[in-house]
């Protein structure tokens, strides 16, 4: 591996870690996003920072260092996802606690439940809306952060709004799909794709 | 066979519930950081930076 520590100055470093220490809360609000557990997330964060600051010498200045912080988190959130550390617990914690539903409400939408709905989308259309819809950024950008196409960031938003609005307008979320084998399938498929397309 | 009555709500109109996404996602960035990610930010200057005595 390339041993060039002290190619950037004092001041590089400085600038980095500032523009680091910014992005810190989006990074937690991602995170938290993906994976629901507050915890958990910020665990995924504290990994991201240290591989962020590890790999300080690849980040362009004057480019985002919000989206490039998020490649890294999405990237540390997928493998642990592979290596299954967040699967085990996610049935028994979050779908207890999270997915308990507060039942006979009838106001017209809950953030508690609209955060419930969101967590049982498949993770890369869960993504795709966080990352535009709650992030702000614009559909190009999201697609650099997943490294995939326009088009395929757009139709997975686009499924995530429709089925969003029928889960809430219906009042019908899912209690437990957390633990659904079928969208971690789904995620993992996708994974190896993007890993084709990269050794390519 | 596609439904016609989809395609008439295009993307311009946000759904009722899209701005409570920004509030979840907002909320998380307005919480104080925990001293956690404080501690980890002062340790990435690495043991250069010991404090003096």
């Amino acid at each position: 591996m390339a041993e060039s520590k002290s190619k950037r100055t004092a001041a590089e470093k400085a600038d980095f870690k500032r523009e680091l220490t910014e992005v810190v809360p989006h990074l937690r609000a991602f995170a938290r996003g993906l994976c629901g557990r507050p915890d958990m997330a910020d665990d995924l964060v504290q990994e991201t920072m240290l591989k962020a600051w590890a790999a300080q010498e690849r980040f362009e200045p004057g480019t985002s260092m919000r989206a490039w912080t998020f490649v890294i988190l999405r990237n540390a959130y997928l493998t642990d996802m592979r290596r299954n550390r967040f699967r085990g617990e996610y049935d028994e914690t979050v779908a207890e606690r999270i997915l308990t539903a507060p039942a006979g409400q009838e106001e017209p939408i809950h953030l508690s439940d609209l955060h419930r709905a969101l967590l049982t989308l498949p993770p890369e259309r869960r993504e795709a809306l966080l990352l535009v819809g709650a992030g702000g950024f614009s559909y190009e950008e999201a697609a650099n952060i997943c490294g995939c196409a326009v088009g395929t960031i757009k139709s997975r938003v686009g499924r995530a709004r429709a089925t969003l609005s029928s889960m809430l307008e219906e009042d019908a979320i899912p209690q437990r799909s957390l633990d659904d084998a079928s969208a971690h399938r789904a995620i993992l498929e996708e994974l190896d794709e993007v890993a084709a397309r990269a050794e390519s | 066979m596609a439904t016609d009555k989809r395609k008439s709500g295009k993307s311009a109109i946000e759904p009722e519930w899209a701005d409570g996404l920004r509030q979840l996602y907002d909320s998380v960035v307005e919480e104080p950081l925990p001293d956690t990610f404080k501690d980890l930010l002062d340790k990435l200057d690495g043991p250069e930076r010991k404090s003096p005595s």
